[in-house]
C-alpha cells in the first residue's frame, strides 16, 4: 500500500496483486534447489509440489464449490495411466505415440473422467458426495487391478519419464523440480483466477445457497460439474508429475491409501484458500520422510492419522485456520478483545 | 448350468455377509447422518479380537461373541466419546472416522500382521451338503444366509414392533421433532452406534470363517456397505437387503463370467440407481 503512493504509475507487481510476502517466497522457492542436495530437491521439494497440486483441485471442489471429492487422486491416477497407455513404458504395451500427444489426450481423457464422477456425483448432494466420490475411488481402483487388456493387472506400468526437450533431461532433480514449481504456480494461480471470475463466484454462492442460486435462474449442477472438470484437469497435471517422478503406475498409485492422503493433505492445509494444500503438502511429506526419528518408521500411518484426528478435532480450518487465529489473537493481544477483532 | 446355478448361490451368500456388514452402516448413516468410513475397521477388528477370543477359548461360538459384543463397545464407545461432541457436524464427523479408520488399519497391522488367518469352524458346520443340480455346497455358507436371513428379519422386527425401533425410525424420518417429543435421543443414537458396529464386528468373525481374515478386507467391506447404502437407500433395513442382493449377485456373475471387468457391474448398478433414484431405491427424498 505503501508503495504503491510512493510511485506514481504501479508496477506490475502491484497490479497483480503481488506483495513483498509472494516476493520472498517466490525467491526463496527458486533458489531452494540451488542450495539443497538433489534429495531434498525431489524427494521432499517436488513431491510437496505436485502432491501439493493434487490436493489443490480437491481444495477447490470443496472450498469454493462445497463438495468434497474423494476421487481427486483417482483422476490423477487416470492420466498417469494414460500416460503409460498412449505413451511409452519400459514393456512397450501401450500405443507408443510421442509425448506431444500423449500428454495432451492423457490430460483430456483425466478430465473426461472428472466430468463424468462430476455428472454421476452432483445427482445427490453434502455427504452422499464422499461416499459415491470414495466408492467410484475405490470400484477404480479393484478394476486397475483385476484388468489385464487396458491397465495390466497388478503389475501396472514402468519405465515412464518425461521426455528430453530443448536438450535438458526433465528428470534431473533441478529440472524436475523446476517443472513441479512451474505446474504449481500456474496450478495456484489458475485457481486463484478461477476463483474470482464469474463462473468461482457463481460456484461459492451455489456452495452456499444452491435453492436460491437455482431460483436466480442458474444452472446448480452444470457449474458442478464444470467445477469438476476444471478441478480434473489439475489434478491430471499433478498425476502426471507423479508418475514421473515415481517411473512408475500401478493400482496401488490409486489404492484407497493415496486416495485418503490427498484428502488428508488437504484437511491438514485447510481448505479456505489454496495455499492450504501445499502447507497441507509440506507437513505431511516432511513427517513421512522424517517419522524414522519420531516413532517407528513402520508407523507413519499411524503419526498421521493422529496428527489427522488432532488438526480435525481442534481446527477445522487446517493450519490455515489455526494461523489466521494466532495472527488475531496476536493484534488484539488477547482473548478479551478476541471478538472485537472478528467484528472489525 | 451348474456353474450358473453354483455362481447364484454363492451370489446370495455373498449378499448376505454384505447384508450384516451394511445393515449397521445404514441404520447409523440414516439415523445420525453419520457415515461412519471406519466400518471396515470395526469389520476387520471384530475379525481378529473374535479370532483371538477362539483361538484362547478353542470355542468359535465364543469367538462370535467376542466379535459382536468388543465392536458393540467400541460403537458405544465412539458414539459417546467423540460422536456427541460434534453433532450435526456431518463433514467433520466423517473427517474423524477416516482419521480412525487410518490408525486403526495401522495399528492391526502392527498387532495381528500381514498373515492372512483362518477360523476353525465347528465340526457340525464344516463340510459340504448334497443339493439338487449343484451336487454339494458347504454347510457353512448355508448357515451364513440363514444367519443373516434370521438377523434381518430380528432386525425388522425389532425396528417395526418394538418402543425403541420406532423412535429409531422415527429418528431416521425427522430427528429434530423426535427429540422435540421428550424422547432422550442421545440413549437412541448410542443404541444404534453399538448396534450397528456390534454387527459390523459379528459379521467380522461370521464372514472371515466364510472367507479368511487379511489387511485389506476392511476397504473391501467399507465399499460393498458404501454402495449397498447408496443403492439401497440410507436408513433402510430393507434397502440394505436389496441392496447387498443386487452388489452381491453382480460381484459373482462377474467374477465367474468376466473376471477382468467383475468391478464395473457392481459400479453400473450404483450409476444406473443414482441416475434414476438418487435417494436410493428405498430411501426417501430429504
Amino acid at each position: 500500500m505503501t508503495a504503491a503512493a510512493a510511485t506514481p504509475t504501479p508496477s506490475l507487481a502491484l497490479r497483480l496483486g503481488l506483495t513483498p510476502r509472494h516476493l520472498v517466497t517466490a525467491a526463496a522457492l527458486i533458489a531452494y534447489p540451488l542450495l539443497a542436495s538433489p534429495f531434498w530437491t525431489v524427494q521432499i521439494g517436488a513431491q510437496i509440489l505436485f502432491l501439493g497440486v493434487i490436493a489443490l483441485s480437491l481444495m477447490f471442489l470443496a472450498g469454493y464449490g462445497g463438495m468434497v471429492s474423494l476421487s481427486q487422486m483417482t483422476v490423477a491416477g487416470c492420466a498417469g495411466y494414460m500416460i503409460a497407455v498412449i505413451g511409452v513404458n519400459s514393456a512397450h504395451l501401450g500405443l507408443d505415440w510421442p509425448w506431444w500427444a500423449a500428454i495432451p489426450l492423457a490430460i483430456a481423457i483425466a478430465v473426461i473422467l472428472a466430468l463424468l464422477i462430476g455428472v454421476i456425483s452432483v445427482r445427490t448432494g453434502g455427504i452422499y458426495t464422499i461416499m459415491i466420490t470414495l466408492a467410484i475411488g475405490v470400484a477404480f481402483f479393484y478394476f486397475t487391478r483385476q484388468n489385464y487388456a487396458i491397465f495390466n493387472g497388478h503389475s501396472g506400468f514402468a519405465g515412464l519419464e518425461p521426455p528430453v526437450l530443448l536438450g535438458i533431461n526433465w528428470r534431473d532433480p533441478l529440472p524436475f523440480y523446476y517443472l513441479s514449481l512451474a505446474v504449481a504456480v500456474l496450478s495456484y494461480a489458475a485457481v486463484l483466477y478461477v476463483s474470482r471470475s464469474t463462473f468461482g463466484i457463481a460456484l461459492q454462492a451455489i456452495r452456499d445457497n444452491p435453492r436460491r442460486m437455482n431460483a436466480l435462474g442458474f444452472h446448480v449442477n452444470l457449474h458442478r460439474v464444470a467445477a469438476h472438470g476444471f478441478a480434473g484437469f489439475i489434478a491430471a497435471l499433478g498425476g502426471i508429475l507423479y508418475v514421473w517422478l515415481n517411473g512408475r503406475v500401478s493400482p496401488g498409485t490409486i489404492d484407497i491409501g493415496p486416495v485418503i492422503n490427498i484428502l488428508v493433505i488437504a484437511v491438514l492445509g485447510g481448505m479456505r484458500h489454496p495455499i492450504g494444500p501445499f502447507i497441507g503438502a509440506l507437513l505431511f511429506v516432511l513427517l513421512r520422510n522424517f517419522a524414522i526419528d519420531l516413532i517407528d518408521p513402520e508407523r507413519f500411518n499411524t503419526l498421521i492419522g493422529l496428527t489427522f484426528l488432532i488438526i480435525v478435532l481442534i481446527s477445522p480450518d487446517g493450519l490455515l485456520g489455526l494461523w489466521e487465529k494466532a495472527r488475531g489473537w496476536a493484534r488484539s493481544g488477547g482473548a478479551a478483545a478476541g471478538w472485537r477483532q472478528k467484528q472489525g | 448350468m451348474r456353474l450358473f446355478l453354483l455362481t447364484i448361490m454363492n451370489g446370495f451368500t455373498l449378499a448376505a455377509l454384505y447384508f450384516l456388514v451394511a445393515s449397521g452402516f445404514t441404520l447409523v448413516f440414516g439415523l445420525m447422518r453419520n457415515v461412519n468410513l471406519a466400518h471396515g475397521s470395526l469389520y476387520l477388528l471384530g475379525a481378529y479380537i473374535g479370532y483371538d477370543a477362539a483361538d484362547v477359548t478353542g470355542s468359535w461360538f465364543v469367538g462370535v461373541a467376542a466379535g459382536f459384543l468388543s465392536m458393540a463397545a467400541a460403537g458405544l464407545l465412539l458414539q459417546i466419546g467423540i460422536f456427541r461432541r460434534m453433532e450435526g457436524q456431518e463433514l467433520r464427523q466423517t473427517l474423524v472416522t477416516i482419521g480412525i479408520s487410518i490408525v486403526l488399519a495401522d495399528l492391526m497391522l502392527a498387532i495381528w500382521g500381514g498373515k492372512t488367518y483362518q477360523f476353525e469352524t465347528p465340526d457340525w458346520l464344516y463340510g459340504a451338503i448334497r443339493l439338487p443340480l449343484v451336487r454339494a455346497y458347504p454347510i457353512y455358507r448355508l448357515a451364513l444366509l440363514g444367519t443373516a436371513i434370521v438377523i434381518g428379519i430380528a432386525l425388522w422386527l425389532f425396528l417395526n414392533r418394538t418402543r425403541v425401533g420406532m423412535m429409531i425410525r422415527a429418528g431416521v424420518d425427522d430427528r429434530a421433532m423426535l427429540q422435540a417429543s421428550g424422547v432422550n435421543t442421545q440413549r437412541i443414537f448410542a443404541i444404534t452406534f453399538a448396534l450397528g458396529a456390534g454387527l459390523a464386528g459379528f459379521a467380522g468373525v461370521v464372514g472371515g470363517t466364510a472367507l479368511s481374515i487379511a489387511p485389506g478386507e476392511d476397504v473391501r467391506y467399507l465399499l460393498a456397505s458404501l454402495v449397498v447404502v447408496i443403492v439401497g437407500g440410507m436408513g433402510s433395513v430393507t434397502g440394505a437387503a436389496i441392496g447387498a442382493l443386487l452388489i452381491g449377485l453382480a460381484e459373482t456373475i462377474g467374477l465367474a463370467y468376466s473376471p477382468t471387468y467383475g468391478v464395473v457391474y457392481t459400479f453400473l448398478i450404483m450409476v444406473a440407481v443414482l441416475a434414476i433414484r438418487p435417494q436410493g431405491l428405498m430411501g426417501r427424498p430429504a
